[in-house]
Order: structure tokens, then sequence, then C-alpha cells
């Protein structure tokens, strides 16, 4: 074919499949998943390629498959199938299973890469950050956390998909170079890392419950009766407020009990040991083919009655 | 509650609704739909606190793959209203957002159940090539996703004040206290997922090291960050798996062996 004749996709045709990349999952169905989504963000550059009604009819069916993916990480697969795109409208010889085993080929892996960093690492922490701050009355928090996402989101839509659409066919071959295994080994080490670190600062669990109570000894305690009399006489003086500072600093008791729960035991075992196990547990089960759903109602029945019998609260 | 707090809420509730299932501007997340409902509704304080509490519930809802988490959207917008504007206190809130989250799951696999049969319509108007039909088809899903979570929202509008404080003091304090437990339990059931989608049984010791560190509070994520990153990096160079051939052929040049290096520089 003679190259003067190839149509090439502009950077505002580009652009308009990034901004359509967005409303990637408006049509998620249980059936083909992102299909139409897909479809739907590939229609400015299939209306720039094909003019003939036939053309646009296979072209649309070719992209009507089943597509699913991270919707972040549909970017570079939406750069390398413009790249091919162009290429097939060009005369190029690239048939239809050509374009869909490119789409398979990346999508399970590039999932693989996006689940973990943005749902399991960016989003928990970006997110707690943005609570924290809600929490003490800063509109900070809402604010960064809104902008902050959708600043990163959008610079990664736009440049993965650049960097597809410019790499072509070249990146189909650096991934099977073994550059994808590395991305997501790096992003698994990094995503179970950060999971150890928020399962037990992040997962509220306590056991109120009473394990024993020892009476604390008068000459351990200190004397509020002294302090609270002097105070009524009058007679309260700097020196013993400083008294009782200090002997509260060297350890002695302001209960007349030490109560000891179930929790305190526990965290001088080892610290979030509860939370571990119940997420251990929970990895278990899906291990197991039990539904997340059901394991959320699970923790329901468990909650309400362990809080009822005063063990959990 | 004049006519324009309602079309306020109730477009925050379809944005939400949306986003519920794009999933890209997060207009779904607890800690920007709350806050929009209490700033709409004239008690933005409650709605930041509510939904500061809310979004470090729904840390752990992600959908991976084709598993739909529990929806963060209809949680948000459903309790942030019976907070605002039918006081119910910010901890009833809480309380009701977990069943709340569990109902728009519900409905969001409902819905996409109903958008299979516009996958099957586009179909039938790709072989028309009729690009405008496809884009209007996508769309009007989008719509019935927003509609997901703005007709429970205007439901509970509807509904007498009275009525719902009534109901909410029905709710015994049992099942309340119960559920707020609950709701501190289940991020696990998300940590979960993450944790079986990337476990291989090499990488449970970064899991187990990110553990033992969490129990030091003076590091905080933006450490923890860093010092995942350098474990992924350091992972990467000498994981044997990355390193087939490179290890055997450069030992004896340097760079080889970090290792080597260090004591050939004493």
């Amino acid at each position: 074919m003679d190259e003067k004749n190839k149509v090439r996709l502009t950077k505002s045709d580009r652009l308009k499949v990034f901004w359509r990349s967005q409303f990637l999952q408006a049509s998620w169905n249980f059936e083909r998943m992102q299909n139409v989504g897909w479809a739907y963000s590939m229609i400015p550059a299939l209306k720039k390629l094909y003019t003939t009604k036939e053309d646009r009819a296979l072209a649309l069916k070719r992209h009507l498959e089943f597509f699913n993916t991270h919707p972040y990480l549909a970017a570079p697969v939406l750069g390398v199938t413009l790249t091919l795109e162009e290429e097939k409208a060009a005369g190029e010889d690239i048939d239809n299973a050509a374009i869909q085993g490119v789409k398979i080929g990346m999508m399970g892996p590039l999932a693989g890469v996006g689940d973990p960093i943005f749902w399991g690492t960016l989003r928990p922490v970006l997110g707690a950050f943005a609570a924290s701050l809600a929490l003490s009355e800063s509109w900070m928090g809402p604010i960064i956390f809104f902008l902050a996402w959708n600043i990163i989101r959008m610079a990664f839509l736009w440049y993965s998909q650049e960097l597809g659409y410019v790499q072509g066919g070249n990146i189909t071959q650096n991934l099977a170079g073994g550059l994808m295994q590395k991305l997501t080994q790096g992003a698994s080490v990094l995503g179970m890392f950060i999971m150890g670190v928020l399962v037990p600062r992040w997962t509220s669990m306590n056991f109120p419950m009473v394990i024993s109570r020892v009476e604390n000894a008068e000459a351990d305690m200190i004397d509020f009766a002294a302090i609270s009399e002097a105070a009524n006489e009058g007679v309260l003086s700097g020196d013993m407020l400083r008294n009782v500072v200090a002997d509260i600093q060297a350890g002695m008791a302001i209960q007349p009990e030490e109560v000891t729960t179930l929790q305190n035991t526990l965290d001088q075992l080892l610290p979030g040991v509860a939370p571990l196990l119940l997420t251990l547990f929970c990895v278990w089960l899906l291990r197991k083919k039990v539904s997340p759903i059901t394991i959320i109602g699970g923790i329901f029945v468990v909650g309400v009655i362990g809080y009822v019998l005063g063990i959990l609260g | 509650m004049n006519i324009f707090v309602v079309i306020l809420v109730l477009l925050v509730a379809f944005l939400a609704g949306m986003e519920g299932i794009l999933d890209q501007f997060q207009f779904h997340q607890p800690i920007i739909a709350c806050t929009l409902i209490g700033l709409v509704t004239g008690n933005p304080i409650d709605g930041l606190l509510l939904g500061g509490t809310l979004q470090l519930i729904a840390l752990g809802w992600m959908n991976i793959g084709a598993a739909v988490a529990p929806d963060a959207a209809l949680a948000s917008v459903a309790s942030a209203i019976l907070v605002t504007l039918r006081g119910a206190g910010v901890s009833e809130g809480i309380a009701l957002a977990i069943p709340l989250a569990i109902a728009g799951q519900v409905l969001t696999i409902f819905v996409r159940t109903l958008t299979v049969g516009i996958a099957h319509a586009a179909d039938g108007k790709a072989k028309e090539g009729s690009f405008r039909a496809v884009e209007w088809l996508h769309i009007g899903a989008l719509m019935l996703q927003g509609l997901r979570i703005a007709i429970p929202a205007g439901i509970i509008l509807a509904v007498p004040a009275e009525l719902v404080t009534d109901g909410l003091n029905a709710i015994p304090a049992w099942l309340t206290g119960g559920l707020a437990v609950a709701g501190g339990m289940i991020v696990a059931v998300g940590y979960a997922m993450v944790i079986n989608m990337m476990a291989t049984p090499k990488l449970w010791v970064f899991f187990a090291l990110g553990f033992a560190l969490s129990a030091i509070g003076e590091l905080n994520l933006i450490a923890m960050g860093i010092i995942g990153v350098v474990l992924a990096l350091l992972y990467l160079q000498f994981a044997p798996e990355f390193n087939q051939g490179g290890g055997g052929n450069g030992g004896n040049s340097s760079g080889g062996d970090p290792l080597d290096d260090i004591l050939n520089d004493y």
C-alpha cells in the first residue's frame, strides 16, 4: 500500500479516545464485561479510519468482543490497538484474531499489575490519610484525596495510552521479554508488604472482655483522698502535685483495681494478632471458594453475637 | 427541605451511582460522597466526619475481575442523607452503612445483568455500522447505574422524617453496636481479596515483614511506602528468576555481586 494514503490518528483523536476511556465500565455486563465501553472508547479512531458502512460494521463487531481488565490499565492496551487499527486501515495484513489476541494477551497480566497498585495500595493509603484529616474536621481531607487521585489517574491514563500507541507492536514483545512479569512481581512485593502493614493498623477489633481483676495494694496507689482533702482545705501546694506526677511516672497505680482485658493480653502477646488471624482466615475461606458476600455476612453475625456476649466491643 | 436541596442531593446520588461502576473520579468514595451530601444539605461537618469514618471502613472494598465488592456509593449517599437530613447520629449512620453497602451490591449486580441486554442491542446496531446508536446504548447503561443510587436516595427523601426517626429508634442498641463492631472487621475481607490475588509462597515473607514493622508507630505510611518500593526493587534485582545467566556469567565483573564489591573496596 502507498504510505501516503495512510491515515494517521492525530493527537486530538487520541485525546478523544483518552477521554472516552474513562467511561470504559459504564455498561459493564456479566457476559462480555467491558466490551461496549471498549468499543465506545475506540469509536473516535474508528470513525476517522473507516468511512464505509461495511468497514465500520466490521470494526465495531471486532471491538465488541469480550474484554476485561483493570479500568486504568486498559489505557496502554487501547494505545497498542490504535496503532494496529491504523496499520490495518492502511491495508496491512492484520486480521481480527491478531487484534483480539493482543487485547486478551495484555489484559490479564495488566489487571494483575493494576489491582495491587491502584486498589490495593494507592487508594487505601490515600484514603486513610484523607480520612484522618477529615476526622480532625479538616477540609483538606476530601480535597487532597480528590485532587491527588485524579491527577495521578489522568496522567497515568494519558501517558500509558501514548506509550502503547508509540510502542505499538513492540510493547507486546517487551511484555513477552519478561517486563510484565517483573512489573507484576514488583507490584506484588510492594502490595504484600503494605497489606502486612495495613492489616493490624486499620482493622479495628477490640476484646473488652475482662479476664482478671487484681486489687492494688494501698501502698502502690496514689493517695487521692489526701490530695483532695488538702485542696479543700486550701493547703494544696505545687510540691504535692509534682510528687503525684512523679509517682505516676514511677509506675504507681491510679485505679484501685488492675483490670486486664483480653485485648491487653493479646497486645502483650503480639500487637495486631487478632486482625492478622481474621485476615488469614478470610484468605483461607476465599481459597475454599467461599464468596466474599458470604464472608461479610458471617462477620456480621459474629460481630453482633460477640457484641451481645460482651466479647467484642 | 426546599426543592433545591432535593435536586442537589439527587444529583450527588446520581453522580455517585455512575462512579460506582466507572471507578474513575471516585465520587462514590465515602470521603467525597458524604462530604458533598453534607455540603448541599447545609451540614458540612457531619458529612465530613461520616465520610472520614466510612472511608476507613471501605478501604478494602474493591472490584477485582468479575467479583463485585460491597457498594460504597449507596452506603455513603443513603447514610449521609439519614445523618444530615433525618437526624440520625454519625454512629447510627455508620452502623446502617454496612447493610446499605450490601443492598447496593445486590442492586449493581442486578444492573450489571440488565446490561447484558445492552451489549446484545449494541451487537445489533454494530451490524448497521451505527456508531451513534452504540454510543447511546453505552451512555444509557451509565444512566441506569446513576439511577441505581438516585432512586433509593429519592425514596429515603420522600419518606416522612418521623417515620425514619421512629425506624431508627426501633433498631435495638445491640444491633447497632454489633454492626459497628462488624464494620471495623469487614475491612479484613477486602484485604484478604487483595492478598489472595497477589500471594505466592515466596511473597508471604514480605507480608510478615510488613506486619512486624507495622507495630512501629513512628513509621508512617509514606515511610512504609518507601520501604516497600525498596524491597520490590531489591527483589527484582536479586530474585533468581530474573537473573538467569546474569549471575553466573557476570560473577567476576564488578556489579555482579554488590557484596563482592564492598569486600573488594576494603
